[in-house]
């Protein structure tokens, strides 16, 4: 709405200042900032997540649950159920690890579903009551939609793999396969000749893991920003004065609530496939090839 | 779009979440999940041995049962014998006593003919003595002639 001030056919800047972050220069170049705006939301997502969680778990009763407990019971056994049947390893971080990205990756993602401009305006807002420029009141408040938080959570991920492959394995046989596998041969010039491709092959696939897990993500969830974004266009800087306004209000109307009941499914189908996927990954890592 | 120092901020946060949700949430939740289960699971075996221990019990009390009817059933056969037993024995009894009766009345009987008889032939032989006397028409003494009258008397 800030934008929508400056009168139409800012369609371009309108665009620009909802995917421009809330950042803070820390230092110098491109890499030291900090975008606060995705912090602070993840900080509220993961305090909502942990109160719910940690609260009920710790007053989890034997007895008959409260509606609360056998909400997140459901969630906790389904998580569970995923677990015992992949995960054949030993480790009791794989199963909170799941649920967390789980519900993390489906609240972060549920901001989404927020009109999209009522936070930026209400911040816009407060900024020029501040008697600030509302034009730099920059704020994005999905923390998805920010490959920061996709690629910091995949590379935790990532490296929450390899601990579990030593750990299952042992150091000497986890970086052995490195070189062993996937291709095996008999015989010793056979596995001499293929210790280069196993090792390129291996060195691909992990690195490629990190990347097209916070991509998928990423790219969900940006996308359906932009279009929630684009719909938002449709009536930007018009009044109901003109007559076009009201068709344009209809359709817009329309497709913000067919993108919304479509966009429900797809952050939870991103939350599971976040946490299946890495699930596959730890299980891989665990078992011997 | 170029990732910047969030990243490692949010890799970490996202790390200290985890390690909190592993150390602080999940184990109590699935401690009450498991509790819960290990209850029920008690509860549906209890259900199963209560079921069963009724059944055991109803077989039994059928048992009793069938055990008293069969003991009652012997109670009255036997009752039935020892009813007839005394009524053979009442009628044995009874003709024993019959017998005994009949045998006191006829010896009564005999004790009074033979009693009798004996008045009789003592009067015949008044009589006797008395025809004589007529006959003779004199005085005999009775005394002298008792020994006479005797051997009369015992020949009637």
């Amino acid at each position: 709405m800030a934008t929508e001030e400056a009168g139409s056919g800012n369609m371009t800047e309108y665009i620009q200042h909802h995917l421009h972050h809330l950042q803070w220069n820390v230092g110098d170049g491109d890499f030291m900032k900090i975008n606060l705006d995705t912090l602070f939301f993840t900080l509220v997502t993961a305090l909502v997540f942990m109160l719910l969680f940690v609260r009920v778990a710790r007053r989890a009763t034997a007895g008959v649950p409260g509606k609360l407990q056998c909400a997140i019971e459901m969630v906790v056994l389904f998580v569970d159920g995923l677990v015992k049947e992949t995960f054949h390893g030993k480790s009791k971080m794989i199963a909170p690890l799941l649920i967390t990205i789980f519900c993390l990756v489906f609240l972060m993602n549920f901001l989404d579903l927020l009109p999209i401009d009522l936070l930026p305006w209400a911040w816009a807002s407060g900024h020029s009551l501040a008697g600030h420029d509302p034009a730099h009141a920059y704020l994005r408040i999905v923390p998805t939609a920010d490959l920061n938080t996709t690629l910091g959570m995949a590379l935790t991920v990532f490296l929450l793999i390899q601990y579990v492959g030593i750990k299952n394995k042992g150091v000497g046989k986890f970086f052995g396969e490195f070189l062993t596998a996937p291709f095996h041969a008999e015989g010793t010039v056979g596995k001499i000749a293929l210790v280069i491709p196993n090792l390129l092959l291996r060195l691909i696939e992990e690195c490629v893991r990190p990347v097209s897990l916070s991509l998928r993500l990423f790219g969900n969830m940006y996308a359906g920003e932009l279009i929630f974004i684009l719909i938002a266009v449709m009536t930007l800087g018009s009044s109901l004065g003109t007559f076009s306004t009201w068709p344009l209000g209809i359709g817009q109307f329309i497709a913000d609530f067919g993108w919304t009941a479509f966009h429900i499914l797809i952050i939870t189908l991103q939350a599971f496939i976040f946490m299946v996927l890495s699930l596959v990954y730890l299980s891989m890592a665990a078992e011997s090839h | 779009m170029i990732p910047n120092l969030t990243l490692v901020i949010q890799g970490l946060a996202f790390f200290a979440v985890v390690l909190m949700v592993m150390k602080l949430g999940w184990p109590h939740i699935i401690a009450a999940i498991e509790d819960r289960q290990n209850k029920i699971a008690e509860g549906l075996s209890q259900a199963e041995k209560a079921r069963k221990e009724l059944a055991d019990a109803d077989a039994r009390v059928a048992d009793e049962i069938k055990k008293a009817r069969a003991e009652a059933a012997t109670i009255i056969d036997k009752a039935h014998q020892q009813a007839t037993q005394i009524v053979d024995k009442a009628r044995q009894d009874a003709i024993v006593e019959a017998t005994k009766q009949k045998a006191i009345a006829a010896a009564d009987i005999e004790a009074q003919a033979h009693k009798a008889r004996e008045e009789l032939r003592g009067k015949v032989a008044s009589l006797a003595v008395a025809g004589a006397e007529k006959i003779l028409k004199r005085e005999i003494d009775a005394n002298a002639q008792k020994s006479l009258i005797d051997q009369l008397v015992t020949e009637i």
